[in-house]
């Protein structure tokens, strides 16, 4: 769609503007009637008022914690689908979501984590542990690693962690209480706080992100012509899969497992720029996080005056999506 | 000697060596102790030839109470669930020709949770009472499960026919999706709703009355003689299409007719039990270790075994942390998981 170095560069630039003008968006709309004035006066000349208030605590991080997480899981599953050449992979089908949720709420219920740091590494365990799980299993025999043995050993994980989630919370009806909401992934209610502990890892995996492109490119050639290449293939994807673990595992503990993005995204990205993943890396995150805005802004307004936790809302969005790809074949 | 025995009735046939005859037949034997023993195990203790005594209501009437009301339909439920949700793995498993298909990977599962709680989001009202009588919630389940079989099925249809990779993909998906609803639902609605959901989302026996035992086992009873006349069909699926093709059978028209059977055995299991996981994938595959994978053999075979997977893991579920209980799915996810690891672990090479 795009080429030319110059118009990629100029459509980053675009899409950077559509984000702030959704994080712009997302602050003034909802159940709330809020003017672009009282935005602006909230920061200059904050009066304590209904309005003011609502927008410095849930407007704004809401907005902001939407783009990030957004960006993050788009990006990871654009890593994902680079490193294991299957169209199909993101965080939430290969169980890194459901394994850093469950490591949460082991926390909360279980051995009483209040603490945001604790709260943040335990995320990123959970999903260091399902990724390297999943790989693992994903890529044991001769014929290596294969798109339909990495899906089952992810959805089997998948499984497996939902499964031991569900089995702590009936044990602990206050904790189902309080991790609810969190399980179904979503952007409201988060206090910017949990950003800001995340978001220097987050800030990591980005930077690592933007520079790995170039690799992965040799690397979807094929195992064996990036060897021939040159290229240490091991170490790339020791590289990639931590980049995984730390924009996954941070997009979890703010916001819970969100799905589908993550499968979504790269596609589109690929779509707009082509193969050259050291371009689809970050439109996939420009993208993710015009995706997640988009879906949370549309989640106040479905079942007004409730609200459809963006999770939800992503995996409707999702879904036809997924079988499209499904149906297509995985191999071509 | 003949090592083999052939059953032959018009269109029935099956054929099983007598060696998996015998294993059958101490499979049999030992669900049986298994029975036997867990019915004596729990809050009162009762010896084993006391239960049996208890059983034919010969024992105390102390005895008598607890083994045939309390004790006797959740174990019988454990053992028709279990043997529901295995045999439906093993229909699975022979059409995908996977050995890591099961009903809960492909959503089947997934499908009745999301009904079973919109069932009690919808029914419960304030106070979070139900509205209707909580007998209709297998209904609800049941009709989940069938629904989420045959939207896979049709997503997976393409060009005359399902393949089967793209079967387990699509089912992966739609789960992941379904998953996403019941959370929801289970959000909107009141918390009671959301914690006795939960409870049968992860799969539990408790509770068990003789009135669900009375609707399941003829459902089972119905299902499995169907299966039965169908057990050859599945042996041509196992060897592919197109062999399978060249024998002369009508993969297509028996691939739809073994997911149904499939989806309707794990649907009737899950309806009363919840979403009792992994059963589905091991016992198959204990069984074809035992048996080779004959499906006459296999079916029984994979039927107890699921049985006793069930068994025992209810047992451990309301005995381990005693007074409390833990789901019985919980238990056969945690060998289930790691089972599901070694298998694949072990296929590495195929």
């Amino acid at each position: 769609m795009i080429s030319g170095k110059y118009s990629k560069l100029f459509g980053l630039v675009i899409g950077l503007f559509i984000v702030i003008s959704l994080v712009w968006a997302s602050i003034i709309l909802g159940l709330t009637k809020i003017t672009p004035q009282m935005v602006i006066d909230s920061f200059y000349h904050f009066d304590g008022s209904k309005e003011h208030i609502i927008i410095q605590d849930t407007r704004l991080p809401r907005a902001l914690i939407a783009a990030t997480v957004g960006a993050c899981l788009a990006i990871a599953g654009t890593i994902m689908q680079g490193l294991t050449n299957n169209p199909l992979a993101s965080p939430s089908l290969f169980g890194v979501n459901a394994g850093a949720s469950f490591f949460v709420v082991l926390g909360i219920s279980f051995l009483g984590v209040t603490s945001l740091t604790s709260f943040t590494w335990l995320a990123f365990t959970g999903a260091a542990l399902s990724t390297v799980i999943v790989y693992v299993l994903g890529s044991m025999g001769r014929d290596g690693l294969t798109p339909i043995k990495i899906t089952l050993a992810g959805a089997a994980i998948a499984a497996l962690f939902s499964s031991l989630t569900q089995g702590m919370l009936t044990l602990n009806e206050r904790a189902l209480d309080q991790v609810l909401f969190w399980l179904a992934g979503s952007v409201q209610g988060r206090e910017l706080e949990i950003l800001i502990a995340v978001l220097p890892y987050i800030l990591i995996g980005w930077v690592a992100a933007l520079t790995i492109g170039g690799q992965i490119n040799v690397l979807s050639m094929g195992e064996d012509m990036a060897k021939g290449l040159g290229q240490k293939t091991i170490l790339v994807k020791i590289f990639g899969g931590l980049i995984v673990v730390l924009l996954a595992g941070g997009a979890v503990a703010v916001a819970g497992p969100i799905g589908f993005l993550g499968i979504i995204i790269p596609h589109v990205a690929r779509w707009l720029v082509g193969i050259d993943y050291r371009w689809v890396i970050p439109y996939s995150g420009i993208l993710g996080a015009i995706l997640l805005l988009l879906a949370d802004i549309g989640a106040r307004y479905i079942i007004m005056p409730m609200e459809v936790p963006v999770g939800v809302m992503t995996a409707l969005i999702g879904v036809p999506f997924f079988i499209y790809i499904a149906r297509r074949g995985i191999n071509e | 000697m003949k090592k083999q025995l052939t059953f032959r009735f018009r269109n029935l046939s099956f054929l099983m060596d007598k060696n998996s005859l015998f294993k059958i037949v101490g499979l049999t034997i030992l669900i049986i102790v298994i029975m036997i023993v867990s019915l004596g195990i729990g809050q009162m203790q009762v010896a084993p030839w006391n239960v049996v005594k208890a059983i034919f209501g010969a024992g105390s009437d102390a005895e008598n109470l607890v083994v045939q009301s309390f004790r006797m339909p959740r174990i019988l439920l454990s053992v028709l669930a279990g043997a529901g949700l295995a045999m439906s793995g093993a229909i699975l498993q022979g059409i995908i020709r996977n050995p890591l298909a099961s009903p809960d990977i492909i959503g089947i599962t997934g499908g009745a949770a999301a009904s079973t709680v919109a069932f009690l989001a919808i029914f419960s009202d304030r106070s979070s009472s139900l509205t209707v009588s909580i007998h209709w919630l297998p209904l609800a389940s049941f009709i989940g499960a069938v629904a989420m079989g045959f939207l896979v099925y049709f997503l997976a249809w393409k060009k005359g026919g399902i393949a089967p990779i793209r079967l387990v993909l699509i089912g992966v998906g739609v789960s992941a999706a379904v998953q996403a609803l019941t959370t929801m639902i289970m959000l909107l609605g009141p918390i009671y709703t959301a914690s006795r959901a939960n409870i049968w989302i992860t799969g539990s026996v408790n509770g068990t009355n003789w009135t669900e035992i009375q609707t399941l086992t003829p459902w089972m009873l119905f299902l499995l003689i169907i299966l039965f006349i169908y057990a050859r069909r599945l042996n041509m699926q196992e060897l592919g299409e197109e062999l399978a093709t060249n024998a002369g059978s009508l993969v297509q028209k028996d691939r739809f007719m073994l997911i149904l059977l499939s989806t309707a055995l794990a649907g009737g299991a899950v309806a009363f039990a919840g979403g009792i996981g992994f059963v589905g994938l091991m016992a198959p595959h204990i069984a074809r270790r035992l048996v080779g994978s004959v499906f006459g053999a296999l079916l029984p075979c994979s039927a107890l075994i699921g049985g006793i997977i069930v068994l025992i893991a209810d047992l451990i579920a309301r005995t381990a942390f005693a007074p409390l209980e833990i789901p019985a799915g919980v238990f056969t996810s945690a060998i289930g998981a790691p089972y599901f690891i070694y298998l694949l672990f072990k296929s590495r090479n195929n």
